[in-house]
């Protein structure tokens, strides 16, 4: 039988919690770890600081001049006289409350359509509202020319209600055709499967820019007679046959993803190809991939600042048109600062509800 | 009745209404591309402007700034497609290296237990993703390369590297007499370090012991030039940039545009390519690493040996579409009047000559065949990568 000797008991840990442990374990663990956290700390906190100061702290916020902006930081009163442009682009001034009604009811079904609390059956009516009833209303307020209503033409769009424009129609406009797309590259005909497979690889093979300018310059020469189409419109094309090929190929990873009993469920029950594709596993592909197909506005969102190149205005093209005044030479900071938080917060908002969709999905699941 | 019955079955069979239907999308798709090119043959006839390739062998007239081989405004056309061409090759290539060391550094730092490098990492990804490629451009050629100082006061680095508004300018080392021998000895050095390795392989394969084989490959690169060096002397001598009159003469010139345009892209492409980079990891098996550790491998040797062999199976496909994006997204050169493809090419060429459908569709072949040839290789290798499973 071994005789066992104890050891001497050794006193407890000074600390298992609280504010000082945190920084032992997640700063200076070790001496990498702690070289890494100083030398972080001298590079980021004079930056930040200088940043803060610049932006907020010693900034000038209100004035109208350029002489008013006696600090040294920000000169927002630059943003501030060009707020309208920005926001409204040329819309004449005292028809700007058409456009507030169509950012209002838009941020209001958004917001519906987004809160975890309100019923899936009311979401559903949203839903059809926004993609359906939603255009035509905007249309007629935006646009105007139809029940006498004052027609305001495209070429006075601009900035951010323009960047809204092309993202929304355009995503509205490609989702269709996308779908279309993916079921047709997922067909057993040839023909139709080799055609969408060609569709596919060319649309998302070319860049933006050379699509926009194929719209721009090439549709007019195939588009028959005097149709002279609105510069708008010749843009919209180009965004919507670009985006229905990323749409198709996001779509139809959703469609390999429906295990194979939900089509062969289909099939039992004797439902013809389109009825078993609708009813059956459409809203369940459209399920999953909605995080994706938030992506992809996302990456479409940002694409629209490229129609700067053929000419519209959206809000990156305001912000650099603000900026060869000669009244308001040498604020070019100022204008990329703000133009870039208002991207940012679309864009990172849009991010972080496409992970929370996510998550929701997995756990329903 | 009979007849009746063998109608309904030929409509309702599955094959001949396949054969229908593709018949009908076929003649669909035919008449929109008849109609659309008889169209644009009328347009064009009425307009006055011919087709053809034939504008391809006509003097260009125009200048560019930067090109990387022989090019004035007597060459063709054709000349100022290979110029831009190689112009987008060149900060594609540029720009995949740096976007590739800048995003693995980022997403490995993002997965660190240091809580500040974490963060720090996220920030900068969450930011960078979220901003338009175009405004990271405008942003860096007008709000900070236009705020640089004129030549006559520019920063200087050791008077051998100058950065002003003009551009930033470097040494350039020109060839000398006896330079072939030099290159000969770097190659011979490289065919000696990859000899080395496949040995050294070969012997922890059979014995299982290890060889320095990166601190040996270093010693061949350096110590065989140098060699060469000490017995025919120095075969390259730097031409440095001197300041005469308003500019710079001399040294090799990295245009403001070039320099902008690089910055933005590597900056925007490393952010995803953190993402891409942190997912790959995180798909890693939590097993493997505690595995490792169990073995007693420490953080770095886990991460080397274990860890980021079986992420790169993950990581290599979304990776090269970030490549393939990082291409195509240089076309935004326009925007700054750096002369790329899309920008000598689709704009200048096609404002002097207005053959707009010529134009437009060599330069959208152009990235059909990068991106394709890409697809292709990826294709070969996920299929010869991909996981033998039973």
């Amino acid at each position: 039988m071994a005789i066992y000797s104890t050891t001497e008991q050794q006193p407890p840990p000074t600390d298992t919690g609280g504010f000082i442990t945190w920084f032992r374990e997640n700063l200076f663990s070790s001496w990498s770890n702690s070289f890494v956290t100083l030398l972080l700390l001298y590079i980021t906190l004079p930056w930040i600081w200088d940043l803060l100061s610049w932006t907020v702290f010693d900034a000038n916020w209100i004035g109208t001049t350029r002489a008013d902006c006696v600090k040294e930081g920000a000169c927002w009163v630059f943003i501030e006289q060009r707020f309208g442009q920005l926001i409204y682009g040329f819309y004449p001034q005292h028809l700007r409350w058409r456009v507030d009604i169509v950012f209002a009811l838009l941020a209001l079904s958004i917001f519906f359509l987004v809160l975890p609390q309100v019923s899936s059956t009311i979401k559903k009516y949203l839903g059809i509202f926004v993609l359906v009833i939603f255009p035509c209303i905007s249309f007629v307020l935006l646009h105007g020319g139809v029940f006498g209503v004052t027609e305001v033409e495209t070429h006075r769009w601009g900035g951010l209600m323009l960047t809204l424009v092309l993202s929304f129609v355009g995503i509205l406009l490609a989702l269709p055709l996308g779908i279309l797309l993916a079921f047709g590259r997922r067909s057993k005909l040839p023909v139709v499967s080799s055609l969408s497979i060609v569709y596919i690889e060319f649309w998302r093979a070319v860049p933006l820019i050379t699509v926009l300018f194929m719209a721009s310059v090439m549709l007019p020469l195939f588009v028959g007679g005097d149709i002279n189409l609105d510069k708008l419109v010749r843009a919209l094309l180009g965004i919507i046959m670009f985006q229905a090929a990323y749409i198709a190929e996001v779509i139809r990873g959703g469609l390999q993803a429906m295990p194979k009993g939900q089509y062969e469920a289909a099939d039992a029950l004797a439902l013809t190809y389109w009825k078993s594709m609708g009813l059956i596993i459409l809203p369940q592909a459209l399920k999953i991939t909605i995080p994706s197909l938030v992506n992809t506005f996302i990456a479409l969102f940002k694409d629209t600042s490229l129609v700067l190149i053929i000419g519209l205005f959206d809000l990156l093209a305001i912000g650099q048109a603000a900026l060869s005044d000669p009244q308001w030479l040498g604020y070019s900071s100022e204008a990329y600062v703000f133009i870039g938080f208002v991207f940012w917060a679309f864009c990172f908002a849009m991010s972080r509800y496409s992970i929370y969709l996510e998550k929701q999905l997995h756990t329903g699941r | 009745m009979k007849s009746n019955a063998s109608v309904r079955r030929w409509w309702y069979d599955e094959r001949i209404r396949g054969v229908i239907f593709q018949v009908i999308a076929i003649s669909a798709v035919g008449f929109v591309i008849y109609s659309a090119v008889a169209n644009a043959l009328n347009n064009l006839e009425a307009r006055g402007i011919t087709t053809g390739f034939g504008f391809l062998g006509d003097q260009a007239g125009f200048s560019i700034i930067q090109t990387l081989i022989d090019y004035n405004e007597t060459y063709t056309f054709g000349r100022t497609f290979v110029v831009g061409l190689l112009n987008t090759l060149l900060v594609s290539a540029l720009g995949i290296v740096i976007a590739t060391f800048l995003g693995f550094f980022i997403g490995i730092g993002r997965l660190s237990n240091n809580w500040l490098l974490s963060k720090f990492c996220a920030t900068y990804i969450e930011i960078f993703r979220n901003l338009p490629l175009l405004l990271q451009i405008y942003f860096w050629y007008f709000a900070v390369l236009r705020t640089l100082p004129t030549p006559r006061e520019s920063l200087s680095l050791g008077d051998s590297i100058f950065i002003n508004l003009r551009g930033i300018y470097f040494p350039k080392a020109i060839p000398e007499a006896g330079s072939g021998w030099f290159i000969f000895a770097v190659f011979v050095a490289i065919f000696l370090a990859w000899c080395v390795y496949k040995w050294a392989v070969n012997r922890q394969r059979i014995t299982g012991q290890t060889f320095p084989v990166l601190r040996v490959s270093l010693a061949l690169l350096i110590v065989l030039p140098s060699i060469e060096i000490l017995l025919v002397g120095v075969p390259f001598h730097f031409e440095y940039p001197v300041l005469r009159g308003f500019n710079f003469s001399g040294g090799l010139t990295v245009i403001p545009e070039l320099a902008a345009l690089l910055v933005a892209l590597s900056i925007y492409t490393a952010a995803f390519i953190a993402e891409v980079v942190r997912s790959g990891i995180l798909a890693v098996d939590s097993g493997q690493s505690e595995a490792a550790h169990a073995l007693g491998l420490s953080q770095r040797r886990t991460l080397k040996l274990v860890v980021i062999p079986q992420a790169m199976r993950v990581i290599i496909p979304p990776l090269t579409s970030q490549y393939l994006n990082l291409t195509k997204n240089s076309s935004l050169a326009t925007a700054i009047g750096y002369p790329d493809l899309v920008a000598v090419f689709m704009g200048t060429t096609l404002n002097q000559t207005g053959q707009a459908i010529e134009v437009i569709t060599m330069t959208m072949a152009v990235y059909l065949v990068i991106t394709l040839t890409t697809s292709i290789l990826m294709n070969i290798y996920n299929r010869r990568m991909a996981l033998v499973e039973r």
